[in-house]
């Protein structure tokens, strides 16, 4: 899977945790660019993209990512 | 179980038409999303929950401050979390001495603030127990020493126990049993943790918040009291029918002991006052015969209220069942192994619960086990001799059916009342009725068992409880009225409620005949009386207008000075009959 299509299958995610169907990423967004992604639903995201790739976060990951390309980053590495 | 996600949506749906319940919520860790799944998942007990959520980590400052948001909030509920992370990092800076008795400091901190939360606020308290971790410390070996982190931690959950026992509105939620059954590696994500300070995972959470609600729910007075059963392979193995008495599989042999466990389990359930009734598509002596001559068999034809087999539908067979048992849909449950049925009453009677049971009878416990369909709020002696009520209460159903005069029937009956005030002995059955009575009930205002003690205590309170026994039996404590002085003349019926089981027998004019009297005997001029509609008594809109009372500004009165007894034939136990 590469990286464009990691983005693809993180916007579906997004789409249906914070049920809004408007939601369109790329490699820059942030929590600033998306209005539910808050610090509580960030929770959800990250359990529902561990699930989803069958993969685990490390807690340093977690705190690491400044925007979503960065977290495509990290999940395409554990593939 | 919805997922965290699901119930969050449910957020944005109209909780406009449910009851609203006040709930804080106070936690040493975040609890946030904890509250947003509390919230949506009391979506699907239709409650409104208005939930008043601390900072983390203030519990004792909100609780011991009596100028904190806390009492402004003024909860009905109000959730004490105690996480069992914080609390090994408690334990953890105690001294040797320190960690030795460390359960017993805990439980004196807990009981403190349960009794000013009591006290103050007037609120129930629910308590998360906690769910266990080991340390590692000491090995298996911790079980031998009073110094380890496991030993401190399940004696706080037995000592929790044993305070629930006498502080009346102290309730735990058990967590530790939750996790027990899903297993620690679902209930805890370390990642989350770490960045969050949110000890539960996503997937834990659902659980937890459906556990606080049947706890909130049994508190409102709502509980299944009735089980419904199929009989063929649900409570044995096969086909009475078809397969004959010596071939049902049922004992300790291969799948019969599936279906013996599964009964031993309903058995334990009819003792502790759920209601059991048979309703299944056979022919009514052959199914009654495995009752009486099966060697295996558990459960007994005494065991069943109601027994119900014959070749019509189930919904027309529930329905009667309902009407003998005068108890609502929503207090039932049904069980069946055929999807047909399940389905067919689930569309005609949407009120009553129908678990959607597994294929393998193998699993049957451990999935109803898991539907926690049987949560409630009391637990009294009467409960267990529930199933004879109604078994007698269908004799005077045969009796009745002999007199065509109602009168001449019910003074056949020999009915007299134990005329008691609270005591140490009713307040168990009291509170139990306060929350159980949803259409006999005049205010419905429930009260729990501290209340009923302290109302007990009360000079300004004049408590009553009745019994009433008749030849056919004793029906126990089935009525209450509570009396506040509103001023030197005035008497205010606080609340007034009866189990339905004792319509018809002129119970209501007893009781406004015995106080009434009390009233005339204390210099009391008028009784007050206040209907308050609920979804569910409109059989008592009447109830004071049929008793003679006068509509004034909302409230019904009663002239004591004017008042002629009423006809009754019930008599008063502990008053000598004066036949002079």
């Amino acid at each position: 899977m590469d990286k464009n299509e990691i983005l693809v299958r993180v916007n579906e995610i997004f789409k249906k945790e914070l049920d809004n169907e408007d939601i369109k990423l790329d490699f820059e967004s942030t929590a600033k660019d998306v209005e539910e992604w808050d610090s509580l639903s960030h929770v959800q995201l990250i359990v529902a993209i561990e699930k989803s790739f069958k993969i685990r976060f490390a807690s340093r990951e977690i705190q690491s990512w400044q925007n979503v390309g960065q977290m495509v980053e990290t999940i395409f590495k554990k593939l | 179980m919805y997922s965290f996600t699901e119930l969050k949506k449910n957020l944005k749906k109209d909780y406009n038409s449910f009851r609203k319940v006040r709930l804080a919520i106070l936690g040493d860790t975040s609890t946030q999303i904890l509250a947003q799944a509390l919230k949506g998942y009391a979506f699907h007990y239709q409650i409104h929950l208005d939930i008043y959520e601390a900072d983390f980590n203030q519990i004792e400052r909100q609780v011991f401050d009596a100028s904190s948001d806390l009492y402004a909030f003024k909860p009905e509920i109000t959730i004490v979390f105690n996480a069992v992370e914080k609390l090994l990092y408690k334990f953890n800076k105690c001294n040797p001495q320190g960690k030795m008795h460390f359960a017993e400091g805990h439980l004196q901190g807990i009981s403190a603030m349960y009794e000013v939360l009591e006290e103050q606020l007037g609120c129930k308290v629910i308590y998360y127990n906690f769910c266990e971790i080991d340390n590692a410390v000491f090995g298996n070996y911790a079980n031998k020493t009073t110094s380890s982190f496991i030993y401190q931690l399940r004696k706080i959950n037995l000592e929790l126990m044993r305070l629930a026992q006498y502080a009346g509105n102290f309730y735990v939620c058990d967590l530790c049993t939750l996790q027990n059954r899903i297993g620690r590696n679902n209930v805890f994500a370390a990642n989350i943790y770490i960045n969050t300070d949110m000890v539960f995972s996503l997937d834990f959470i659902p659980h937890v918040a459906k556990s606080t609600l049947d706890i909130i729910t049994a508190l409102q007075g709502k509980a299944h009291k009735c089980l419904i059963l199929d009989l063929d392979n649900t409570l044995w193995g096969g086909v009475i029918g078809d397969d004959g008495i010596e071939n049902v599989h049922i004992g300790n042999l291969g799948i019969g002991k599936a279906f013996t466990e599964f009964q031993l389990w309903l058995k334990a359930l009819k003792e502790r006052g759920i209601i059991l009734a048979v309703c299944s598509k056979n022919t009514e002596s052959v199914a009654k015969e495995v009752f009486q001559s099966h060697p295996d068999m558990v459960l007994r034809l005494h065991d069943i209220a109601v027994f119900v087999a014959n070749w019509e539908n189930k919904v027309d067979n529930i329905r009667y069942i309902q009407s003998v048992l005068n108890i609502g849909y929503d207090s039932m449950v049904f069980v069946d192994d055929n999807p047909f049925e399940r389905n067919m009453v689930r569309n005609n009677i949407p009120d009553i619960t129908v678990p959607e049971m597994p294929e393998d009878p193998a699993d049957y416990l451990s999935f109803l086990y898991s539907q926690n369909l049987f949560e409630t709020a009391s637990f009294s002696v009467e409960d267990e001799n529930r199933t004879t009520y109604y078994q007698t209460e269908s004799k005077r159903v045969s009796a009745q059916k002999a007199h065509t005069d109602e009168g001449a029937f019910l003074e056949s009956l020999d009915m007299t009342s134990d005329v008691q005030h609270f005591n140490k002995f009713n307040t168990p059955r009291v509170a139990q009725l306060s929350q159980r009575s949803n259409q006999f009930n005049l205010r419905t205002i429930r009260y729990t068992e501290a209340d009923i003690e302290r109302m007990g205590a009360d000079n300004s309170f004049y408590t009553f409880t009745f019994t009433l026994e008749d030849k056919f039996g004793d029906n126990g404590l089935i009525c209450v009225v509570i009396l506040k002085k509103e001023d030197s003349t005035t008497l205010f019926i606080d609340s007034w409620f009866m189990s339905c089981r004792v319509l018809k027998r002129s119970m209501e004019e007893f009781v406004l005949n015995t106080i009434v009297s009390f009233a005339a005997e204390n210099g009391f001029r008028s009784l007050k009386g206040e209907y308050i509609a609920t979804a569910k008594n409109e059989l008592v809109k009447d109830h004071y207008k049929n008793l003679g009372f006068q509509q004034k500004e909302g409230f019904w009165i009663l002239a004591i000075d004017s008042y002629n007894a009423k006809g009754s034939y019930i008599k008063n136990k502990n008053v000598p009959v004066n036949n002079g």
